[in-house]
């Protein structure tokens, strides 16, 4: 087994709402004068405990970004860390990093930690690029021997070697991350921690930076990555961990915990029906009236991956004339991957007048993997070309794999679509 | 506690992050480990600075040759204020070139929190290595400014004015040192202080103006009325100055009794600064 080299033991973290002090000393003195002659506190925070705000945990003034948070990461771990808005990742980071200390508890870990919350932290703008990279690199914690024998391979990691003695100014965007990502990929850590960094630079940039944490994680190294980028968290981790409002709320393989996370926030949206023409959604061409998933079996209401089921769309079509509709909709899965594009264009060609438009697509058993899945995009389309109304994210439901009786996950899914194709298998010869 | 566990074998962490640490753990091995970070630092700031500028590092000799020029004027001209009997070129370039770096050391460490809050947001390394790059880079400052009053100093001797430089020059260093351990420590008082209150740095901007002339800088503290000595013990940068002066000029005297309260007050201040200093850096980026 390997080792455990990062060790976080109860961890809290506590920010104060409102006013620790007023920043200014006059200000304080005000408080403090008031209080002196009983009166209350001019600069106390106007409707303490009338907060609206129903997400985080709220004692007092006080705010805990993290709560008992207690995990351990081996030697050679991928560890992504998922988790809405405010659930406490970066104050985990930052603990971690050591930029701020926690509030309670202890975190111990093994070897040099360094950790990446933002790329190009400390680049000073009028330097050049070369004199950037040994700045940078020992704000990150390298010596400049460290640097100097690293600098060759830095450079080509960025590609930037015509810009060198450029001042960083006057890189774009793109050239600036790519060199500040290439002075903190060779760290070499033994720990590596990177926040929400890729977000920046193109895709095969992205590529590049992803397959270099892989290499990293590779040689035994340890690596933290946050990511909203399940996807790119999914192909780099082994392991993760789930935030929510500060508590860790499930730990093990990146895909049972990416899982865990994705289903929690699809709110399944089976059924939008509109009965009022005047409110419902649309334009002055056509409104969406109804859209519906369900099983065509419909003695059960859960649908089951070898079972098929149907989709249900009906418009209001105010085109006056004749027109050539389609209805077409785009089926996304959890991480937002395109499965297919269903349209009718595919299989008619119909002319319709004004008045209620009704599609049903049927969709075979045994097509998709279970899982969570999306209508991203639905559209009524005139003339083959011409979008008369997009309704966005108007459906999402539930795949589930039929053998799976018990509730929830029942194995990795593997592949985007499990058809059931039309095999033979015979002995031969 | 699991940090002993396993096979009953002590497991050894490189580093454990705790809430909370007492007044006196200060890491001061890390700055050395850091060290070339803080050459980095002091490199950047002197190269930086001037990129861009006609003059570049002219303006180091620029200043300080005007406004002691200034001062020339007004003090000297106008005032009348008594110089000793030295040159009053010499003699106020002489204060500007001491007080100077003293109060640069102070003022541009006092903002080290506020000022560099966006690159200590995002990655660990020991704070103290801002402050005290500063304190060296601005030594480059001082020596350029030290060339320009002995190249002058040179100059006057040569025409035959009423200077002497006394063998105390060799206490040059240690002068150096106390006035950047000066500055260091209210520095770092201030910067610490300053993540609570941000009207402090307003305050430091004019306290050390108004500090200045609480300094035998533009005047000799031999002219000053005997009611008024008490200040110039208590002020720990008069020593210095006075002797800064007698060490390169003759004129003045060491006083070693004044002088050695004010290196206590420097160690105080320093031992102080640092202590608050290291206090805050833990928790500052929640509160700046």
């Amino acid at each position: 087994m390997a080792d455990t080299v990062i060790e976080v033991e109860n961890l809290w973290k506590e920010y104060r709402l409102g006013v620790i002090s007023h920043h200014t000393l006059s200000r304080d003195l005000q408080s403090w004068w008031a209080t002196v002659r009983g009166k209350d506190d001019p600069n106390s925070p106007v409707g303490t405990g009338l907060s609206t705000v129903s997400l985080p945990p709220l004692d007092g003034d006080r705010f805990w970004a993290l709560q008992n948070c207690s995990f351990e990461v081996k030697q050679g771990d991928l560890l992504g860390i998922v988790g809405p808005n405010g659930a406490g990742k970066s104050t985990l980071l930052k603990i971690l990093s050591q930029v701020t200390a926690p509030s309670k508890g202890e975190v111990r870990f093994k070897g040099r930690l360094a950790s990446l919350l933002e790329v190009g932290t400390g680049f000073h703008p009028e330097l050049t690029g070369r004199e950037n990279i040994f700045l940078n690199g020992a704000i990150l914690g390298m010596s400049k021997g460290d640097i100097r024998q690293k600098l060759d391979e830095i450079i080509a990691f960025a590609e930037v070697e015509k810009f060198l003695d450029t001042p960083v100014k006057r890189y774009s965007s793109g050239m600036y991350v790519r060199l500040a990502f290439a002075v903190a990929a060779h760290l070499e850590p033994e720990i590596l921690i990177v926040d929400e960094v890729l977000a920046v630079g193109d895709a095969r940039f992205q590529r590049k930076c992803l397959g270099k944490m892989e290499q990293v994680g590779k040689e035994g190294r340890t690596v933290l990555f946050v990511s909203h980028n399940l996807e790119a968290l999914l192909n780099l981790c082994t392991k993760g961990v789930l935030l929510q409002g500060g508590r860790l709320v499930a730990a093990g393989s990146a895909r049972e915990v990416v899982h865990h996370y994705v289903n929690q926030y699809a709110t399944q949206k089976t059924l939008q029906h509109w009965t009022d023409l005047e409110t419902a959604p649309g334009n002055d061409k056509a409104k969406l009236v109804k859209a519906q998933v369900r099983p065509s079996d419909g003695s059960c209401d859960t649908i089951c991956s070898d079972a098929p089921f149907e989709f249900d769309f009906t418009f209001f079509s105010m085109i006056p004339g004749e027109s050539n509709l389609d209805v077409t909709y785009h089926l996304l899965d959890e991480r937002r991957v395109l499965v297919y594009v269903g349209s009718t264009a595919f299989s008619r060609n119909d002319s319709f007048k004004p008045g209620f438009l009704r599609a049903t697509c049927r969709v075979y058993g045994n097509l998709l993997s279970e899982g969570t899945y999306t209508v991203s995009r639905l559209l009524l389309v005139k003339d083959r070309g011409t979008i008369v109304y997009e309704h966005k994210d108007v459906l999402s439901f539930q795949v589930v794999h039929p053998s799976a009786g018990r509730e929830g996950w029942s194995g990795e899914k593997e592949g985007v679509i499990r058809p059931k194709l039309d095999w033979d298998l015979y002995p031969c010869g | 506690m699991p940090s002993t566990v396993k096979e009953g074998q002590p497991v050894r962490w490189d580093k454990v992050i705790r809430p909370r640490s007492g007044w006196f753990d200060l890491h001061l091995g890390e700055l050395w480990r850091y060290r070339d970070l803080i050459a980095l630092f002091v490199w950047r700031d002197f190269v930086a600075v001037y990129k861009q500028t006609i003059l570049g590092p002219l303006w180091y000799v620029i200043q300080p040759l005007v406004t002691t020029a200034v001062f020339a004027v007004i003090f000297g001209q106008v005032a009348k204020l008594p110089t000793d009997g030295l040159p009053p070129f010499l003699f106020y370039l002489s204060g500007m070139v001491a007080w100077k770096y003293f109060a640069d050391c102070l003022n541009s460490t006092s903002n080290t929190f506020v000022g560099n809050a966006n690159i200590f947001g995002k990655v660990y390394f020991p704070r103290l290595t801002v402050p005290v790059s500063v304190v060296i880079s601005n030594l480059v400052a001082f020596a350029i400014q030290l060339l320009l009053f002995l190249s002058l100093l040179v100059y006057y001797w040569a025409t035959g004015s009423a200077v002497r430089s006394h063998l105390a020059v060799l206490l040059l260093p240690v002068l150096v040192l106390q006035m950047a351990a000066l500055g260091l420590g209210f520095g770092l008082l201030v910067s610490s202080l300053t993540t609570r209150y941000r009207d402090l740095t307003h305050l430091v901007g004019f306290g050390v103006q108004l500090w200045m002339y609480a300094s035998p800088v533009v005047y000799p503290s031999s002219s000053l009325p005997d009611k008024w000595r008490w200040m110039l013990v208590l002020n720990p940068m008069s020593p210095v100055i006075e002797a800064f002066r007698f060490a390169f000029l003759g004129a003045g005297s060491i006083d070693l009794h004044s002088w050695l309260i004010s290196l206590a007050i420097t160690s105080g201040v320093l031992l102080v600064g640092i202590l608050s200093f290291c206090k805050v850096e833990k928790s500052v980026m929640d509160t700046v």
